[in-house]
């Protein structure tokens, strides 16, 4: 098999060029996730368009009462970055729970949100934040970004610029239950906000989601009701990492605990 | 064509800009100081280096370090002296079976670059994504430890 | 705990941490394992495996569109010699002709001379399959690898007799060995017509007497040369062979070198597992806690083919009492085939199932008669003068009081809960292990080493001990220097290369340092002597002969089982999360009685590193399997500890020499996999009141059990 071509845009009016007029071209950003399919034979693009070094991709700036985050920035730009120790601890947190160093300094939110995997361990933090995806095109609520297993609204030429979070000082937590201490996929990964009321979750469903009966409860200031109904929310499987019980139960036990502690 | 520095020398190589910076290490330039555990991003094996921060070269186009200053375990010593990481893995009983060294050696440089004077703590998260099968990370950690600098 | 190291090297280098002799080379990355050695013209080989479990190969079909012209093919047709795995029982074939036994089965192999080619021709061979029923359930399973019976005293009239009979079954799960440099061989055909073999192996005769059948060579004919090997842990004992034969095979079709390096999707997929076991106890005691009986069944599941079963259910079911003495005993144990992929040799060989069970029945015991396990302990233990299950009188190096002493004295004040979902507990155990192979083994194996000392006045050692990690390249290189009364350095360790060293047997079973170190030893006590009237060069050879006061029967299995044991006694803390059922292990004492440590930090790092093996199989390792496949097939499904998953290790070396190992030593490579899981478990128990029968003991069982 040959190797893919490798384009190497200096902007993004460039990418979308070139995205619109090579068919089969993937978008590698970090590469944590595209370079093990390719070596695997998972994908077999005709081509690799590289947005890694794309400067309208990067950046951490707080312009008018929010926080973004260029998509191609990776994880350890963000667990450094003081705007958001300052305005969102909770993302860095939740960015260092992702892979290991290594990961950290190639995987990108741009590429989670991409890739769409329903395991995506900041995801539910942009669901608890309520984030805009903005595009070369639109900006996309996130509650509104994901369309079913590793499907997205995202057009086939589109590309992710950057993530908006609005800050409206609300206080998100986080938790995140993983095979392992480190290096590790979320068997159930959460996000908490009270006010408003945002129960966000990944790993028990084709996407991550937000359990909106739950929230309704919490909503109206019932946190055993939350607790009560967040099962009836979320859809998870037994697969290769846990059982569905399992996620069934600890996204209850540690609902329960992120809410009273 | 793509140009880049490993170890402080400017190489050129003819690649593909998508082929892994792994194979392009081995087999392009003959440095197999850089090991394959797991081909995923898993095991930390082929850590390297880029523009100091340590990363799975697995994982890296080799396009996507054009122009980019690369560290492998070759670059480590200086004037045929170990440095002093690699000194301290021999005399705390750090390698064993030595195949996860070199990444380890570089998640470790990358962390005193960083954090001179690291906990115990700091360490394990340094090397989390450098998985081990022989020592129990009992002595890597000690050894990465015995090589703090310090505050007087 | 840190032993300093001494920085100049004299005369009596053992026992002390000498700079090991691989170390320059392992962290500069000069040392080359197989997949880094450059061999001009090499091909690439692949291995085309079976996608059902159980079935007939009904139809292998090249697609005549493909060009096949710069393709190398191997059939099971094409092997010259038998086709079979030399081991045990002539069962498993290197290549499938017509039945298949289990998922990722050899049937073909293919080379070419890059790997885009390779990839393209793999995908023009399809395989049509009469597929059976597969036997996937080791409660379904009857085909038999191997059976054997331990009878000690009455057990049945013990039982009748007891105050209290504690009935239990345990159930353990695979476990991969996960070494990091996956399985590779490097065939380089030779004018000879024969081949010689680069590879990353444990037992470099083992391969060569595999290779010289299959492929119907002479002996003088394959060469094994082992590469630097990047982690073993009994992966690399028989299946290397497998892996070498494959490579062979191509390189002589192609008359060319070819390289068969498998990628971890290949080698999690296809190599062998710890077995997965069941094991039934009834334990009778006293009111007081006198032990009466055990009564044990221990059934392993084998896999497809037999590889090394009959000596992992012997070494497991000799152990499965536990290191106590108890007037009658019976030991049952069978290893059962299955349509898995076959199971194998891994660190502990059995031992460390059976011993799971063995020391959870001492808690439950305890828990059954409202006494402390500690004390149930003392009282049981072996001592000297005391006879095991097969009846062996143990006359000196019993270190159970010490290790067992050594741990409480370092084991620190409990914690004190942090958080109020956590709950903290504490669990022991006392394990042993036998050195050297079991029963008439040593004595079959007949290992033979040598000695020279060359003109220039130096020192060679040649054995076929392969350098794995274990530090073997620098311990024998101790022991033979303390024994010719010169400088450590001045002795070399040669690769063990089977054209050049003498077959001192295989580098398993806690052997090197015992056994063939031993040997070591008494060469350079020879040369020693003979150098007071003699000039160099000079070679002494020493063959292997069990002392005399051993007697084995391998028909009754009676007798004594081992030379010597290795004991180890261990205490874990664990922090169990309530809400997620996360057990982590929080600190982990490790006292061990190696006999005498000839390199201390080496010793120690054994013993960390297989405990963690030992945190990671009770703990996080679970094998998943769907239709006879593994599901956890590669490095982002198969967990294994990080470094924040492992524990802070304290590990106590207590002297306690046996007369017949070099130095007083005993071997310890592999009782350090022994101790974690019924530890870890126990600990989980004291932490939230619930007894977990199976391992791991993963969040998922622990949240279950805790009813949350």
């Amino acid at each position: 098999m040959p190797y893919p071509r490798y384009l190497k845009p200096s902007s993004i009016g460039e990418a979308r060029a070139l995205l619109a007029q090579t068919p089969n071209c993937h978008v590698l950003a970090g590469g944590t996730d595209l370079m093990v399919q390719l070596h695997t034979g998972q994908v077999r693009p005709n081509a690799l368009l590289d947005v890694w070094g794309l400067e309208e991709l990067k950046g951490i700036t707080g312009p008018d009462g929010t926080l973004e985050i260029g998509a191609a920035e990776p994880y350890s730009a963000i667990i450094h970055s003081p705007l958001v120790a300052r305005d969102l601890p909770v993302l860095a947190d939740a960015a260092r729970t992702i892979g290991t160093t290594q990961i950290q300094n190639r995987g990108t939110i741009g590429g989670n949100l991409a890739t769409a995997s329903p395991a995506g361990d900041t995801i539910p933090i942009l669901l608890a934040a309520d984030a805009i995806v903005i595009t070369d095109r639109r900006a996309i609520p996130i509650g509104g970004f994901y369309t079913g297993y590793r499907t997205t609204v995202l057009q086939s030429d589109e590309l992710i610029v950057r993530i908006r979070f609005p800050l409206d000082g609300r206080r998100i937590a986080f938790r995140k239950i993983g095979t392992r201490q480190a290096q590790a996929i979320s068997k159930v990964v959460l996000a908490v906000c009270r006010e408003p009321a945002r129960i966000a979750i990944g790993s028990v469903a084709e996407i991550p989601l937000r359990a909106t009966t739950a929230e309704g409860a919490l909503a109206q200031g019932d946190v055993a009701g939350a607790v009560e109904a967040v099962a009836g929310d979320i859809r998870p499987i037994d697969d290769v990492r846990s059982t569905a019980a399992y996620r069934r139960a600890v996204t209850r036990n540690v609902l329960r605990r992120l809410l009273t502690d | 064509m793509i140009t880049f520095t490993v170890n402080g020398n400017a190489v050129t190589v003819d690649a593909s800009g998508a082929r892994r910076l792994l194979d392009v290490l081995r087999e392009d330039l003959g440095m197999t100081g850089t090991k394959e555990g797991c081909g995923e991003g898993e095991c930390g094996a082929c850590s390297v280096l880029i523009d100091s921060a340590v990363v799975n070269a697995c994982l890296v186009a080799v396009g996507q370090v054009e122009g980019a200053e690369v560290l492998t375990v070759e670059g480590l010593e200086r004037d045929g002296e170990l440095a002093p990481l690699q000194r301290a893995f021999i005399d705390h009983g750090a390698a064993q079976c030595g195949i996860c060294t070199p990444g380890m050696l570089l998640a470790a440089h990358a962390l005193l670059a960083r954090t001179p004077n690291p906990t115990a703590h700091d360490v394990r998260i340094a090397i989390a994504g450098n998985l081990c099968r022989c020592t129990g990370y009992t002595k890597i950690i000690e050894a990465i430890l015995a090589c703090r600098i310090r505050a007087t | 705990m840190a032993v300093p190291l001494s920085s100049p090297s004299g005369p009596e280098s053992v026992g002390r941490s000498v700079p090991r002799r691989d170390g320059r080379a392992k962290v500069t990355g000069c040392a080359r394992y197989t997949d880094d050695l450059v061999i001009p013209g090499a091909w690439y080989g692949r291995t085309v495996r079976s996608t059902v479990p159980r079935g007939r190969l009904a139809r292998l079909t090249q697609d005549p569109a493909f060009d096949w012209s710069q393709v190398v093919v191997v059939t099971a047709e094409d092997i010259p010699g038998d086709n079979v795995v030399q081991l045990i029982r002539d069962d498993q074939p290197v290549l499938v002709e017509r039945d298949i036994r289990h998922r990722e089965e050899p049937i073909a192999l293919l080379a070419a001379a890059d790997r885009e080619t390779l990839e393209a021709a793999v995908a023009h061979v399809s395989i049509e399959y009469e597929r059976h029923p597969p036997v996937l359930d080791l409660a379904d399973a009857t085909g038999e690898h191997a059976r054997l019976s331990i009878d000690k005293g009455d057990v049945d009239a013990a039982l009748a007799a007891a105050d209290i009979v504690v009935e239990r079954t345990f159930r353990v799960g695979h476990q991969e060995q996960l070494y990091i440099e996956p399985q590779g061989a490097i065939a380089v055909p030779r004018d000879d017509g024969g081949v010689t073999i680069h590879g990353s192996l444990q037992c470099p005769y083992y391969v060569h007497r595999a290779v010289v059948r299959a492929l119907a060579l002479s002996e003088a004919q394959v060469v094994v040369i082992p590469a630097e090997v990047g982690g073993a842990f009994g992966g690399k004992e028989e299946y290397p062979s497998l892996v070498a034969i494959h490579a062979a095979l191509l390189a002589i079709k192609a008359q060319r070198p070819v390289r068969l390096i498998y990628d971890r999707h290949e080698d999690i997929a296809a190599t062998t597992k710890r077995h997965p076991g069941i094991i039934r106890h009834r334990t009778g005691v006293r009111r007081d806690g006198t032990l009466l009986a055990q009564d044990i069944e221990f059934t392993l599941d084998g896999g497809a083919y037999c590889t090394l079963s009959p000596v992992v259910l012997s070494r497991g079911a000799i152990h499965a009492a536990g290191p106590y003495a108890c007037p009658n005993v019976r030991i049952t144990g069978r290893a059962l085939a299955t349509n898995t992929p076959p199971n194998g040799a891994f660190r502990g060989f059995g031992a460390p199932q059976s011993q799971f069970a063995s020391e959870l029945m001492v808690e439950h015991v305890a828990e059954a008669l409202g006494l402390s396990s500690v004390d149930l302990r003392r009282k049981w233990m072996l001592q000297v003068g005391d006879t095991t299950a097969t009846g062996q009188r143990l006359t000196e190096s019993v270190g159970t009081g010490l290790v067992l002493d050594a741990a409480l004295a370092n084991t620190p004040p409990g914690t004190d809960p942090t958080s109020p979902s956590l709950r903290h507990g504490r669990g022991m155990a006392l394990v042993y292990h036998g050195s050297g192979f079991t029963g008439s083994g040593e004595n079959d194996l007949s290992s033979r080493v040598a000695l020279e000392c060359t003109s220039e006045g130096t020192f060679r050692v040649l054995t076929a001990q392969t350098e794995i990690g274990q530090g073997t390249n620098t311990i024998l290189a101790q022991i033979a220097a303390d024994e010719l009364g010169v400088s450590w350095e001045d002795v070399t360790v040669v690769v063990p290369d089977t054209s050049v060293v003498p077959n001192s047997g295989p580098t398993v079973a806690s052997r090197t340092v015992m056994i063939v170190g031993g040997l070591v030893a008494q060469a350079a006590a020879e040369l020693r002597t003979r150098l007071a009237t003699e000039r160099p060069p000079l070679r002494a050879e020493k063959v292997y002969r069990q002392p005399s006061w051993i007697h084995w029967d391998d028909a009754s299995y009676r007798g004594d089982a081992y030379p010597a044991y290795a004991f180890a006694c261990v205490v874990a803390d664990v922090a169990v999360d309530m809400d997620t059922g996360e057990a982590r292990i929080t600190n982990l004492i490790a006292a061990l009685d190696p006999g005498y440590a000839i390199h201390p930090t080496m010793a120690e790092g054994q013993v960390e590193g297989g405990v963690l093996q030992g945190i990671g199989w009770a703990t996080l390792e679970e094998v998943k399997m769907d239709d006879g496949a593994y599901l956890n097939d590669r490095l982002a499904t198969y967990i294994i500890p990080t470094a924040l998953d492992a524990p802070p290790i304290t590990t106590v070396l207590v002297d306690n020499p046996y007369s017949g190992g070099p130095f007083g030593a005993k071997g310890i490579g592999e009782i350090p996999m022994d101790c974690p899981a019924p530890a870890i478990v126990a600990a989980i128990h004291d932490a939230t009141g619930v007894w977990l029968d199976e391992l791991p003991a993963t969040p998922e069982k622990i949240l279950e059990a805790l009813g949350a």
